[in-house]
């Protein structure tokens, strides 16, 4: 009994942890800019199939495929906001949602054109037989997607509360005309956010693929369970999207385990809609952030 | 008409109302005056209903209205307009004064989109209430033209013939001068007293024209820091001695 | 008589086509650009003129099609009545939606109501006949037993509806519930204040873009006569929210003009093959950069421009 709970938590947070990244990716942009990036999950669908390519096509180095896989996501994202997002400054908040829309449809129709429409993927990042914790079997890897995410979230709150560039990026969420005004380049850092969405995705990406697989069209449906999971937590509050993240995990391997494996995609939409009209302002953030939104 | 008892309103921590009170009997002119800050605009807001009092009743003709919002109020008769000018700028200037006669009018969905025949009586209804009200405040040339078109001056007046068309029985201007040059204020000032005579409105005005103030108005509250200083007529204000101390000062009673 | 001028092209057009047009192939994506265009114009009317934006537009028009469906295969109910029943439902759903997430500011309509799509989309998945796979065998429309089976047919009763709904539309647009639901759009304080109960009237500009994407879907489920979720999945909903950017929220027309195009272009787009999704991509990314108002009003602005240019 109580094992079978433990293992049904366990793959609930592998996964929550990959909706985590995309949450947070979310509340990146979405800090700089008040858009919501509904590309989002094409950046994690890329970190996984160009890792691939690299590593299994190409036969490069792993590191090497990372590190390569993170430059050209990154880059992706880069282009994204310089080619889309920074030509349409001060368009309607809409149009600027609708472009991203546009641009995974561009992007999905790279990578499947790249890829075709199989499933993809590759051995774990290291051999070696599953740990047992109280009867419950955990894969290596399962480890390696637990210990990357928190580390690339422990990174991301060190570089927006420590460093002098996360603290500018901070500011320009805050206020971008008095950002503008101090000398922060806004545009500048507008485009950063992209990048770091990016590279946060492609990362989620590299680690879950060898035990969920990917495919070229997993995007949409990563980008809205990650958003489900940055609205429960309130937008704009990383951290808020990171808890977000595990619960909606947990919950939907629970659903799939313990009532139907069919309505496990229901769950992050249910929470979303009872956030919205219980507590819109999410489990974590005031009635008073809420009236600064923009979206 | 109006009664306003003992209203509080604060904001996080900052009292912007502190126990005011006043009457205005039925088709007086009464000014709200005060320096910058001093409620004016919160006062109007309570009473408009768009914000909701924290202590304090709000009677008009003998009903109590503090716990109603905007819409209830609006219907009862109360009609205003904003400082900052809250047209329908996408709108033609007739489109503006039309909307002020929805809630004078109740065709729904139906009627509307099958143009049955009783929405389109009550829209030619609309139309000819509408144009007269132009024709009336002198906007009548400028119908086709987008609100946001208008000059200030004139949108300050379209406003006034949108809030008209409510058929008000108490109207309140929110520094209808503002923005104004003097000939244009002193034709608002023929403006509001001839709306009184003709209409039979009642009106409280706020405004920082101590001109048009001193002019038009029978009686005068005076607001500082969110408490009533003076009531009085203009006579009694211009010669208070708190009032000349705290707001007034030298320059501006000439 | 020249206000009328649009729609009497647009009869005109609409008469002709099938004339000009006598292969069954092209007759059939005409119909399916009538049917999205039902959908897209109830879109229209809230984004446009309300101000409001949807992105589970496909969820009520999975109710209309599922509903309407099962009522008369299973329940053997007449096909027109199915589908008035079908928009009740949808209506509904609509009320109970709108009532909590219109009390929000912003674009929380556009969040819960993609929520909503999705959750009707898994529904369909796991609770309609045959599941994923869908069901078949839907009875078609019929009137007064006289059955609706030729192409010409069918592509007269969708676009008759279309242009019946334009005008219905047009009506509200110039009455007075279609002056207040523009005066929201441009200042909310400003409309409560002259008596206009904003949230009511945006809950009901909601139920009618849920009651046109409905008879859309339950005219699809009929003419097709076989349905699966995947038509009324999230992707459904934004291609829906893409037309009516494209054509141009500001105007009904817009919403016909966008949702022709992307009916057609994957249809178009077809030579491409597995390029096709690619190139759709960029097309949508370069009109969203290039006509950012949509293409009817840009085409209404340039004509304007022209006219004053001549006078």
């Amino acid at each position: 009994m109580f094992t079978v709970l433990l293992q049904f938590i366990l793959s609930g947070i592998t996964v929550g942890a990959i909706y985590a990244l995309v949450g947070l990716g979310f509340n990146i942009i979405y800090n700089a800019t008040s858009i919501i990036n509904l590309a989002q999950g094409e950046f994690v669908v890329m970190g996984g199939l160009i890792m691939w390519f690299f590593s299994q096509s190409l036969q490069l180095p792993f590191f090497t495929s990372i590190i390569l896989t993170i430059l050209l996501v990154g880059l992706i994202g880069l282009m994204m906001e310089r080619l889309t997002i920074n030509p349409l400054k001060n368009a309607d908040l809409l149009l600027m949602i609708m472009i991203t829309v546009a641009v995974s449809i561009v992007l999905r129709g790279i990578l499947m054109f790249k890829f075709g429409k199989d499933p993809y993927s590759y051995p774990p990042f290291t051999e070696g037989e599953p740990i047992v914790i109280l009867g419950a079997v955990i894969q290596q890897q399962v480890l390696w997607v637990l210990g990357i995410t928190l580390t690339c979230i422990g990174l991301i709150f060190l570089f927006f509360n420590k460093t002098m560039l996360g603290k500018a990026m901070s500011a320009c969420a805050v206020n971008p005309t008095a950002a503008k005004l101090v000398g922060i380049n806004v545009s500048r850092m507008i485009m950063l956010s992209f990048i770091l969405s990016a590279i946060l995705g492609a990362i989620g990406g590299i680690a879950i693929t060898p035990i969920s697989l990917m495919e070229y069209d997993k995007g949409p449906s990563l980008a809205v369970k990650g958003f489900c999971a940055a609205i429960m937590g309130g937008l704009g509050n990383g951290m808020g999207a990171v808890v977000g993240g595990f619960i909606i995990g947990i919950l939907e391997s629970l659903t799939a385990g313990y009532i139907h494996s069919g309505f496990k995609d229901a769950v992050a939409l249910v929470i979303l809609l009872g956030i919205l009209f219980f507590k819109p302002a999410g489990l974590f953030g005031s009635k008073a952030t809420l009236s600064v939104r923009k979206f | 008409m109006l009664k306003v008892e003992g209203i509080w309103k604060t904001f996080g921590g900052i009292t912007a109302l502190m126990d005011v009170s006043f009457k205005v009997e039925s088709q007086e002119i009464k000014a709200v005056i005060g320096p910058n800050g001093a409620g004016k605009t919160t006062l109007f807001n309570v009473i408009s209903g768009v914000y909701r009092a924290d202590r304090g009743n709000i009677y008009f003709n003998e009903k109590k209205i503090d716990n109603l919002n905007p819409v209830k109020i609006a219907r009862l008769g109360i009609s205003r307009t904003f400082q900052n000018v809250e047209l329908y700028g996408h709108m033609t200037v007739l489109e503006n004064v039309m909307v002020g006669r929805y809630c004078k009018t109740k065709s729904g969905f139906l009627s509307c989109g099958f143009r049955l025949p009783n929405m389109v009586k009550e829209e030619r209804e609309i139309r000819k209430v509408s144009e007269e009200l132009l024709e009336y405040v002198g906007l009548y040339d400028k119908r086709d033209y987008l609100a946001s078109e208008l000059p200030i001056g004139s949108q300050r007046i379209l406003e006034i013939a949108r809030a008209l068309a409510t058929e008000p029985k108490l109207i309140m201007f929110d520094e209808p001068a503002s923005g104004l040059n003097d000939a244009e204020t002193k034709e608002l000032s023929l403006f509001i007293k001839r709306l009184r005579e003709e209409k039979k409105l009642t009106i409280i005005l706020v405004e920082h024209d101590m001109g048009l103030v001193m002019d038009i108005s029978d009686n005068i509250v005076v607001l500082n820091f969110g408490e009533k200083l003076a009531e009085g007529t203009p006579g009694e204000i211009r010669n208070n001695k708190l009032v000349i101390d705290a707001y007034l000062g030298e320059e501006e009673l000439e | 008589m020249r206000k009328h001028v649009n729609y009497i092209v647009l009869l005109v057009l609409i008469i002709i086509f099938p004339f000009l047009i006598k292969d069954n192939y092209t007759l059939t994506i005409g119909i399916f650009a009538g049917i999205n265009s039902l959908v897209a114009m109830g879109l229209s009317l809230l984004m446009g003129y309300a101000g409001q934006v949807s992105l589970g537009q496909a969820g009520f028009y999975g109710i209309g099609a599922y509903v309407s469906a099962i009522l008369a295969l299973k329940f053997g109910v007449p096909v027109v009545l199915s589908a008035i029943v079908a928009a009740l439902v949808s209506a509904f759903a609509a009320v109970l939606l709108a009532i909590p997430a219109l009390k929000l500011k912003g674009h929380y309509l556009a969040v819960a109501t993609l929520g909503f799509g999705e959750i009707i989309y898994i529904i369909l998945n796991e609770l309609g006949p045959g599941g994923p796979s869908g069901f078949g065998d839907i009875p078609q429309v019929s009137f007064m037993g006289y059955k609706m089976t030729g192409q010409i047919s069918y592509f007269y009763l969708i676009w008759g509806i279309v242009f019946i709904l334009i005008i219905f539309s047009y009506n509200i647009i110039n009455s007075r519930i279609g002056r207040a639901m523009r005066a929201i759009h441009d200042t909310e304080t400003g409309s409560s204040a002259m008596g206009v109960d904003v949230s009511a009237l945006k809950i009901k500009i909601f139920i009618l873009s849920a009651v046109y994407a409905s008879i859309a879907g339950s005219f699809y489920a009929h003419y097709i006569t076989f349905i699966s979720p995947t038509t009324f999945s999230l992707f459904h909903s934004v291609l829906i929210l893409t037309m009516v950017v494209i054509g141009g929220a500001s105007n009904l027309f817009g919403a016909v003009v966008g949702a022709i195009i992307i009916t057609v272009l994957p249809e178009a787009l077809r030579k491409f093959e597995e390029l096709d999704v690619l190139v759709y991509g960029l097309i949508l990314t370069f009109s969203l950069l290039f006509i950012r108002k949509g293409i009817v009003p840009t085409l209404l602005q340039r004509l304007k421009k022209k006219g004053m240019a001549n006078a």
